[in-house]
């Protein structure tokens, strides 16, 4: 299977780019702090003694068993730490998707009936223009306006340790507001596109000569066939909400994954870097196989 | 009569026209910025430390006192520099991958899972790793978005090249005998030319995003190197006070993006009448 | 074709249609005029590009409503109820409430017109529903009463299958039972049987013969095929380049086809061939089908006069100055050509 093949690169990919950012591996498992026996325990246990290859297949065998490695600066292990940071990344991910789609749906396909009119160069040039606004740039202004100075959202962070779901809600109403109206640009573009798809095609015009309404052909016979292809980009829309988040995460303060990865980087937290790549990149790839099954199943015509 | 047409059309799309020109203007302002401003990008005064936009500063001051607009115009050039030769480094590899990947089939499948497996990290990412093993610097930034954007290029690139295979002629000349290589060269590459170029575009317009949020993250290219990206990073704690600060780098990611992007589209729509229909 | 005192079904006058192009003002249809029967088939004929089906949509009002699509002219339609409309001066809820209900259409690719995530039963019912204010029950039933009326077989179980479980045949017929479902008038079939295997194509154009003399519906029949058009029409209109060029009723358009591009279109018959060289006493030889030479010119370089100058062997100068106004040529003919006339000589047909 393919996508079977495409994880075993990630991981091997995941597991180059580790080891050429520092050369020492036995850092990278334990930290500045080891001690010369450890160091000698831990080339036994792991094979650093060995050629690489045979490396690489003790650390596939660490992953199997659930363990990314220890991460330096936070002194624990990394999935405790990758574990911990999942719910504010997990939680503005889905807001954003929800508010992109939102936009995004209705959008597009008023895009698609009213082809060529005003009001479609108008959308079309606004998806234009949220796919080249900086994300960093849109959340320090949209902070600016409604944080600072109108005081209606927090400033940054995710609210005191035993805040309520609402509250961590509230924490998110901006830095999700930024992701999904930035990405509500590639759904309307993509809903646009499967309506236009659609609205040639020549059922439509069948539904046309029976005398439905315009509405009724739209959002009845052409809508159902178009949602197929809309929902999987939606799925592919949270992939990308994961890595969207690394940049507003940071801007705002939010203690999730993708904050954790960049401060990580800034401070050589190897083992965290590694670990975060890799469940972030394998998601992606469950996803987007994901996807493509909803595809294969929605579908009538498709047998499988 | 092909190319009276095409420009004729082009002059239709006012809007592609207007994206056009603005990217002219903001080469130019990059390209001129010693013509246009008399004011050292580098030189502070700290007594005029974030002045709002007024005559003599055109965008104000930051926070050291350095005139925006000459920084903007002069950091247009590193922004565009990088930028493009990231755009030119993707699109040469990623040409030649997907044209090897598209032609040779037996080198299809390995090709493409390698894709598959370097586009299933997020771009940023994939960006922030590849920099912080290589270094922070112009030149690693450049590297490391290529080597993020080459397999976006491959992809575009063997799909073209699939069906421009399939056409006649290549089995034409492959009949005639012409060497592969020739094949490669002078025939089916010149049908590429319109997706390339159209990739080229949006691939200079990712990478201006891209190198911004590298440098305000502080992964990018060193703070003391005035990119668009490291101007907002270093400004935006006195966001409160003077917004402009932070806005006007900002206007210049979104206006040279943004005219890329609709260039991109304008020439798509154009050169390939096909995809009319859904676009 | 407008002798008759009775009210025709349908009359089309000086039908125009203009697509405003990049490359410049596309004429498809322009000038047409003929007229259908009540009870009687007219075929509508000519090869691809010569404009019928943007005819048939223009009719229908189905062409897509962007700016760069105008229609002028004039299609008088006589209701079931006696009254005659102009179908290209209605307002749209008007039009809506006469498409599939007055005037079906049948479209040339069964094999996509219907819609995939729904059954074909469900597809028929939304358009009984909608005209004939059925509930949903009632609807089915009658869905089902189609089915069987174009002999679809086990079309209970049809009722509730997806147009991908049926073959291309039965999507035809299911398509005609979608288009009869409400009783029209008027049935517009766009090449019903051209995308279908010949053994099928007879079986469809019988059940469709059937069905006009149960109910008594017109028919406009679009087709390049004069061997259908032989046996299955009652007049015909033969366009060219967009204009109609002659009209008849079928068998004088047979017998003495009056225009020169109806009488090249009837020597490429390979029947009509052998039938003259056996009238001139050539015996079998080895000859070359004929066929019309030259190409239909590009719509946006018309020929100054008559369109089909450059390929005709009668070709007069005066061919090239204007182009000829569709003029009577005998009883109920008609037809566009300055070497055909009342006073003028019959032009007899050559190899």
């Amino acid at each position: 299977m393919g996508m079977l093949v495409v994880m075993a690169l990630v991981a091997v990919i995941v597991f180059v780019l580790t080891r050429a950012a520092s050369g020492d591996p036995i850092t990278v498992l334990l930290g500045d702090q080891a001690t010369a026996e450890d160091i000698v325990r831990v080339q036994k246990e792991y094979g650093l003694d060995k050629p690489l290859p045979v490396q690489f297949g003790y650390w596939l065998k660490a992953l199997s068993q659930g363990n990314l490695g220890q991460s330096i600066f936070l002194q624990r292990p990394v999935t405790q730490a990758l574990w911990e940071r999942a719910e504010p990344t997990a939680l503005l991910a889905l807001m954003a998707v929800f508010i992109a789609a939102a936009i995004g749906v209705p959008c597009g396909i008023v895009s698609a009936v009213f082809r060529g009119k005003f009001i479609d160069q108008f959308l079309t040039g606004f998806a234009m223009l949220g796919a080249s606004i900086p994300s960093f740039w849109f959340g320090l202004v949209l902070m600016q306006i409604f944080a600072v100075s109108m005081g209606w959202f927090p400033v940054s962070g995710y609210g005191d340790p035993g805040a309520s779901l609402a509250e961590r809600l509230h924490y998110l109403v901006l830095p999700s507001v930024v992701l999904g109206v930035l990405n509500s640009a590639l759904i309307i573009r993509f809903t646009r596109a499967s309506m236009l798809d659609v609205l040639g095609e020549d059922y439509v015009r069948t539904a046309r000569a029976k005398g439905l309404s315009e509405k009724v052909v739209v959002l009845k016979h052409a809508l159902r066939n178009a949602l197929v292809p809309i929902i999987t980009v939606l799925g592919l829309t949270v992939a990308l909400m994961i890595g969207g988040a690394v940049v507003t995460e940071t801007v705002f303060g939010l203690p999730g994954v993708g904050n954790l990865v960049v401060s990580a980087v800034l401070r050589r937290d190897y083992p965290v870097i590694q670990g975060a790549l890799l469940v972030i990149a394998m998601i992606y790839v469950v996803i987007n196989f994901l996807t493509d099954l909803l595809y294969m199943v929605a579908d009538p015509r498709v047998k499988y | 009569m092909k190319i009276p047409l095409i420009l004729k059309k082009l002059f239709r799309r006012r809007i592609v026209l207007g994206a056009a020109i603005c990217l002219l203007v903001v080469v130019l302002v990059a390209l001129l910025a010693n013509v246009l401003t008399g004011y050292d990008p580098n030189e502070t005064a700290v007594s005029q430390r974030l002045s709002a936009p007024t005559a003599t500063h055109l965008m104000g001051t930051d926070e050291l006192g350095r005139d925006l607009f000459a920084r903007i115009a002069f950091g247009g050039r590193y922004s565009l520099t990088i930028a493009a030769l990231t755009a030119l480094g993707a699109i040469t590899f990623g040409t030649l991958f997907g044209l090897v990947a598209g032609f040779f089939r037996r080198l299809d499948a390995p090709i493409m899972r390698l894709v598959d497996a370097m586009m299933s990290f997020p771009d940023i990412l994939l960006a922030i790793a590849l920099v912080a093993i290589l270094g922070p610097s112009m030149l690693n930034v450049v590297l490391a978005l290529v080597l993020v954007y080459t397999p976006r290029v491959a992809r575009v690139v063997r799909a073209s090249t699939l069906v421009v295979r399939e056409l006649l002629f290549v089995e034409a000349a492959r009949a005639v005998g012409v060497s592969t290589a020739r094949i490669l060269w002078r025939h089916i590459l010149p049908n590429l030319m319109s997706p390339i170029l159209v990739q080229a575009s949006f691939i200079f317009a990712y990478a201006i995003l891209a190198e911004a949020a590298l440098s305000f993250l502080g992964v990018g290219v060193p703070p003391e190197i005035p990119t668009w990206g490291t101007m907002v990073a270093g400004s935006q704690q006195y966001a409160h006070d003077a917004l402009w600060v932070v806005l006007f780098p900002g206007f210049a990611i979104i206006l040279t993006a943004l005219s890329l992007q609709l260039l991109g589209d304008g020439v798509r729509d154009l050169l390939d009448p096909r995809l009319k229909k859904s676009m | 074709m407008n002798s008759n005192p009775t009210a025709l079904r349908l009359d089309v006058r000086n039908l125009s249609t203009f697509f405003d192009t990049d490359e410049g003002l596309i004429r498809s249809v322009a000038d047409v005029s003929f007229s259908i029967r009540p009870g009687k088939t007219t075929a509508l004929v000519g090869e691809s590009g010569s404009g019928k089906s943007v005819t048939s949509l223009s009719l229908m009002r189905l062409l897509s409503r962007t700016d760069s699509t105008q229609a002028s002219g004039q299609a008088l339609f006589t209701n079931r109820a006696g009254e005659t409309l102009d179908l290209l001066a209605l307002p749209e809820p008007a039009m809506r409430r006469i498409r599939g209900n007055e005037i079906a259409m049948i479209f040339q690719e069964p094999m996509t017109s219907l819609n995939p995530v729904f059954t074909v039963g469900e597809q028929i019912a939304e358009s009984v529903r909608l005209h004939l204010g059925l509930d949903r029950t009632a609807a089915l039933a009658h869905a089902l009463r189609m089915l069987e009326l174009v002999e679809i077989p086990a079309a209970a179980q049809r009722l509730h299958e997806y147009p991908h479980q049926l073959s291309g045949g039965m999507r035809q017929r299911v398509m005609i039972a979608l288009a009869m479902a409400c009783n029209p008038t008027l049935l517009i079939a766009d090449e019903p049987t051209t995308a279908l295997d010949v053994t099928i194509q007879a079986q469809i154009l019988e059940l469709m013969r059937r069905l006009q003399l149960e109910t008594g519906m017109s028919i406009l029949f679009i087709t390049h095929n004069l061997g259908v058009v032989a046996h299955h029409a009652d007049d015909v209109a033969v366009m060219y380049a967009g204009r109609i060029v002659e009209s008849a009723p079928v068998r004088a358009l047979f017998a003495s086809p009056r225009h020169p591009y109806t009488q090249g279109l009837l020597a490429c018959l390979p029947a009509q061939q052998r039938k003259r060289e056996l009238a001139n006493g050539e015996t079998r030889g080895k000859r070359r089908l004929y066929a019309i030479r030259g190409q239909v010119s590009s719509p946006l370089a018309p020929p100054p006069g008559c369109a089909f100058e450059p390929r005709c062997d009668h070709a007069l100068a005066a061919c090239k100055e204007a182009m000829p106004a569709l003029e009577p040529a005998g009883p109920q003919r008609a037809a566009r050509c300055i070497l055909v006339s009342e006073a003028a000589p019959v032009v007899t047909e050559t190899a």
